[in-house]
């Protein structure tokens, strides 16, 4: 036995680290991007980190039978909130996301991020093992996805249904759906978006995008990108240096301290900042990966997969976009992207994973105990 | 129901399980290949492409502005300016950047009190301007106002507040014609040349006269200002600046006190006077009157203030000193008289002069109708007598007087640095038979050796031909001071035959003959002369029954001409000078040519009592050049603003209307003014 008491031993101290070093390093960019000011992003998004960390860990001391049990329900009333939303939501920048609750504004599609996984996870646990290959895996797991995703492509929102979808579809690989049906609908989806897509104007095309988002390009297609690339492009190897980022300190990069806060970065620390940052985000999907594999419950190990994959998501579809490979959708940076909404999403997917990665020390504690 | 695609496989716990961590592998080998597609992207973007991007980025941050390069002086002979730069705080407007443009113009007008006809051309120059062509708003504000305008950039798109130089003529219009002035450069030269300085706020381009002959040379070098700039345009810093290299200064042989005084002493006449050094042929002075104020040309002129330009008679946009074409009238008489002593006439032979002659069957009269009476050579010049000249010019024939014309300067095109010249005519029989096919008649030599008829000149043609008289050598006219040149060619006149020539001309100021008028204050300089007098209509045979008209009661337009070429001193000529009145009529003898000449002339020998000549007289026309031309357009602004109703027309001796009468008074001569002596 070791000699340090169980509480700080079973305490997550590697991935705590880890989220602090990344949510420090995005204070100090949000700093830079403030022209040198801990006002107005800097000290807002430090004191959010604190609570939501707390958060987090008051999560991860809850059973795990609960995520279980409250799943459906869960899913049930944000279903209901989204659909709310489309009833009395207010329109912002052209798009209905929010419900004003008086006292703050709810944006119940950023809360499906995470529950859609465990709304599915939750229907696969439940399935009988035999039924995995057969057209009851299949359908009620594409309605359960299929229903948010549509009410939140309506608002329209496109980063973020696209997010409700990957995480779904997500949950539905890992469950052991026959692979044949991924490759297959993945070969048509590619097959038939560009065709129809190709059939439209370049006119249309931009306009497709901008009706899917319009807060994407409210300046003219291309301005954001552009000027995102030219921040990391400009930055080189080793960067401009901590707040000598012309680009964001100028106002040419917009968004710098949401959105594009990887180009303010980039811009200021270089390709090396940018390496360290990656790699970071990979150690934190790595820890979430392996918590999912060494779980044995059915139930845990697909949420604990699928909530890694959401983030991945986040980082991914936010760093294309920062760098010109995707549209621009408006999917923050977690940790680094000035606000709280995404910041509380994963948190809380932080937060459910170190709850199954604790529930697993212990039953193995037990095993070896035994 | 079963999967109709899949084979029946059974599935266990464990197969499942297994199913799922191998899946996790490859979704991590997934996150983990596109986490490296990443930083590879990044790589490529940062690395390979840093060149580009760093650039962009410079660009983006960078703004390049040019500095206009201060233009070369002008200096006249002693090294004094003629023109000049002038620091001045300016506001231009750069159409393709302005959003409201009315509303842009209208917050101008209000924050620098701006005129109405100025706010009027403002709002037509960037209707027509070339979107990137910047419009001038104002380049005479104060610190005050450049700062209320600076403040308030971020609400003004499209304005452009600078500090720079701005093109000041001491002289004002009495350099107009000579120096020409400076303007923008045109939206053609930009397309033509595509130079960006073209297109920067306060760079200016020579538009006329000596400016636009010698641009290039006055042109200096750009200075460049690196300025840190945020997205909105704001400027944050200047980065680095490198100084303008001002152009080259241009040395003229004008004197520009003389200059001056020449333009001020033409009073509220419309004509130029010459002065011409007799040692070089250096232009002196070269002045025609009333002229556009270059100052307020180079500023962008108002429409009003072109109006009222273009619709004076006295035409002040033409150069009469270079493009006016005028009979000589009988200045040309002594260096007919100088033909005919080459071709052997004495001159002590007389001609009776009666009055009257008939050549042909026409009857042409002496200016004196009574007749001179017996006259020889000299007194035929002193007193101007036409018959004298209509006697001995059939004697000789034209083509010898022809020849001395055209060795004397007229006709001749000078290469002069100005833009254009109207070089006159000299007839003679092949010129007729080349230019009417017809055959050349004994009145028409009657008619050249007075002056008239096909024989035109231009007053800088009289000055060299009064500069070529007194030397009797072929002196070209320069304006490039210190300029090198081929000694001049002699005119071909004995020593002799120059020095009777002289002292009849002398006759006519000192000798009791028409220029009387001309007789220098200056005691020991006595200056030599010939005036004229050049129709512009015919006179009918029932108006000379019925008594000439005099020239007062006639239209302004039908008035003659009146001339005076001479030098000074007559015997040693240091200078010579040409004046010619346009439709003067000899009516106001301290406005008429010879004494304008001669008090010209006198600036040169005694400047301080020139000058007070000057100013005694000047109270009497209204004031310097400039004061007169401030109150007509005062009373041409008033009267528009009459004409569009915008201001009740003034009730008969209403205060406000007081401009107007003054300037009236002075623009149209008082009759009771005494009259010329001589035609």
């Amino acid at each position: 036995m070791s000699l340090v008491p169980q509480p700080l031993t079973q305490f997550p101290w590697r991935v705590m680290a880890l989220l602090l070093a990344i949510a420090t390093f995005g204070t100090l960019v949000l700093y830079s991007a403030a022209d040198g000011n801990i006002f107005p992003w800097a000290v807002n998004q430090s004191v959010r980190f604190c609570i939501f960390s707390a958060m987090a860990l008051v999560l991860s001391r809850i059973p795990i039978e609960l995520f279980s049990r409250f799943a459906f329900p869960a899913y049930g009333s944000v279903l209901v909130a989204l659909v709310l939303v489309e009833l009395i939501g207010g329109v912002r920048g052209g798009s209905q996301r929010w419900i004003n609750l008086g006292f703050m504004l709810l944006q119940p599609s950023e809360f499906m991020k995470p529950i859609i996984v465990l709304a599915v996870a939750q229907f696969y646990a439940r399935l009988p093992v035999g039924e995995i290959r057969r057209w009851n895996a299949i359908w009620p797991a594409l309605l359960l996805i299929g229903l948010p995703w549509s009410l939140v492509l309506i608002q329209p929102d496109l980063g973020t249904a696209t997010m409700i979808l990957a995480g779904g579809v997500t949950v539905m690989f890992l469950a052991g759906l026959p692979l044949r049906l991924f490759v297959g609908s993945g070969l048509a989806l590619a097959a038939i978006v560009p065709i129809a897509f190709s059939f439209l104007h370049d006119y249309q095309q931009k306009r497709v995008l901008i009706f899917l988002d319009p807060e994407s390009d409210p300046l003219g297609a291309g301005y954001h990108i552009s000027q995102s690339k030219i921040a990391i492009g400009s930055g080189g190897i080793w960067g401009k240096g901590f707040l000598q980022g012309s680009q964001s300190h100028l106002d040419y990069l917009p968004e710098g301290h949401t959105d594009f806060v990887f180009a303010t970065m980039a811009e200021e620390w270089g390709l090396v900042g940018g390496i360290v940052m990656i790699g970071a985000f990979m150690l934190l999907f790595r820890w979430g990966l392996r918590v999912a594999m060494r779980t044995p419950d059915k139930f845990a190990r697909l949420v604990a997969a699928g909530l890694t994959t959401t983030i991945f998501f986040y980082v991914a579809i936010n760093l294309m976009m920062v760098m010109g490979l995707a549209p621009v959708v408006g999917i923050p940076l977690p940790f680094m992207s000035y606000g709280g909404s995404s910041m509380l999403t994963v948190m809380l997917c932080v937060g459910i994973i170190m709850a199954i990665d604790r529930s697993n020390r212990r039953s193995s504690g037990h095993r070896n105990w035994a | 129901m079963k999967f109709p695609l899949l084979k029946p496989k059974s599935v266990t716990e464990a197969s499942q399980t297994f199913t799922f961590s191998r899946r996790t592998m490859v979704l991590g080998a997934i996150q983990g290949g596109i986490g490296a597609m990443l930083a590879a992207r990044m790589a490529w973007i940062s690395v390979a492409e840093n060149e580009k991007y760093a650039m962009l980025s410079e660009s983006n941050r960078v703004n390049l502005t040019l500095i206009p390069p201060r233009r070369g002086w002008i200096i006249d002979r002693n090294g004094r300016p003629l023109a000049n730069n002038r620091t001045d705080f300016r506001v231009d407007l750069i159409p393709q950047r302005v959003v409201d443009a009315e509303g842009t113009i209208r917050h101008l007008a209000q924050l620098l009190s701006l005129e109405s006809d100025e706010v009027e051309r403002i709002r037509e120059e960037l209707d027509k301007s070339a979107r990137f062509r910047p419009v001038q708003v104002s380049d005479k504000l104060t610190y005050e106002q450049y700062a209320a305008v600076s403040v308030r950039l971020p609400d003004l798109p499209g304005v452009a507040p600078s500090q720079g130089f701005s093109r000041y003529y001491p002289a004002g219009s009495t350099v107009g014609h000579l120096l020409g002035y400076v303007g923008p450069a045109t939206a053609e030269d930009y397309k033509e040349r595509r130079d960006p300085l073209l297109i920067t706020p306060g760079f200016k381009v020579g538009k006329d006269g000596l400016e636009k002959a010698f641009d290039q040379h006055l042109t200096g070098k750009p200075g460049a200002k690196r300025v840190e700039v945020t997205a909105r345009g704001k400027i944050l810093r200047e980065l680095t600046t490198r100084p303008d290299m001002p152009g080259n200064p241009i040395k003229l042989t004008i004197d520009a006190g003389l200059q001056e005084y020449a333009g001020r002493r033409l009073a509220t006449q419309s004509g130029s006077v010459v002065v011409i050094d007799c040692a070089n042929g250096d232009v002196l002075a070269m002045a025609s009157m009333p002229s556009f104020d270059p100052n307020s040309f180079s500023d962008g002129i108002s429409q009003l203030e072109w109006a009222m330009l273009s619709q004076d008679d006295h035409v002040p946009l033409r150069n009469k000193t270079l493009q006016g074409l005028y009979p000589p009238g009988s200045t040309v008489k002594p260096m007919v008289a100088l033909a005919l002593l080459e071709a052997g006439v004495g001159p002590q032979e007389t001609v009776g002069c009666a009055g009257a002659i008939r050549v042909g069957n026409t009857l042409f009269h002496c200016h004196k109708r009574r007749g001179h009476g017996a006259v020889n050579m000299r007194t035929a010049i002193a007193q101007s007598c036409d018959i004298y000249f209509y006697q001995m010019a059939q004697r000789v024939g034209m083509n010898r007087i022809a020849e001395m014309a055209r060795r004397c300067g007229m006709g001749q095109r000078f290469d002069l640095p100005f833009p254009s010249q109207s070089y006159g005519t000299v007839p003679d029989p092949a010129w007729k038979e080349k230019k009417y096919d017809q055959k050349w008649q004994v009145y028409d030599t009657v008619n050249a050796t007075i002056g008239q008829g096909y024989m035109l000149i231009n007053p800088l043609q009289m000055a060299v031909m009064a500069a070529r008289l007194a030397t009797g050598k072929q002196l070209m006219p320069n304006f490039l001071h210190g300029a090198k040149r081929p000694a001049p060619a002699s005119v071909g006149a004995s020593e002799e035959h120059l020095a009777v020539i002289r002292d009849a001309m002398s006759a006519v100021v000192n000798g009791g003959g028409t220029g009387g008028a001309a007789r220098m204050s200056i005691p020991d300089v006595l200056i030599a002369g010939k005036t004229g007098t050049a129709q512009v209509r015919r006179i009918t045979m029932a108006e000379r029954a019925g008594g000439v008209r005099r020239d007062a009661s006639l239209a302004f337009k039908l008035r003659d001409h009146a001339l005076f070429q001479g030098f000074a001193p007559f015997d040693n000529p240091r200078y010579a000078v040409a004046c010619i009145i346009e439709h003067g009529g000899h009516m106001i003898r301290n406005e008429d040519a010879p004494m304008i000449a001669s008090d010209t002339l006198s600036y040169l020998f005694d400047p301080k009592k020139a000058t007070e000549k000057l100013e005694t007289l000047e109270k009497g026309w209204g004031g310097t050049p400039t004061e007169r031309q401030a109150r007509q357009m005062a009373a041409f602004r008033l009267a528009r603003a009459i004409e569009r109703g915008e201001v009740p027309p003034p009730i008969a001796d209403n205060g406000s209307n007081a401009a107007e009468a003054d300037n009236g008074a002075t623009a149209s001569p008082s009759p009771a003014s005494n009259e010329s002596d001589a035609p």
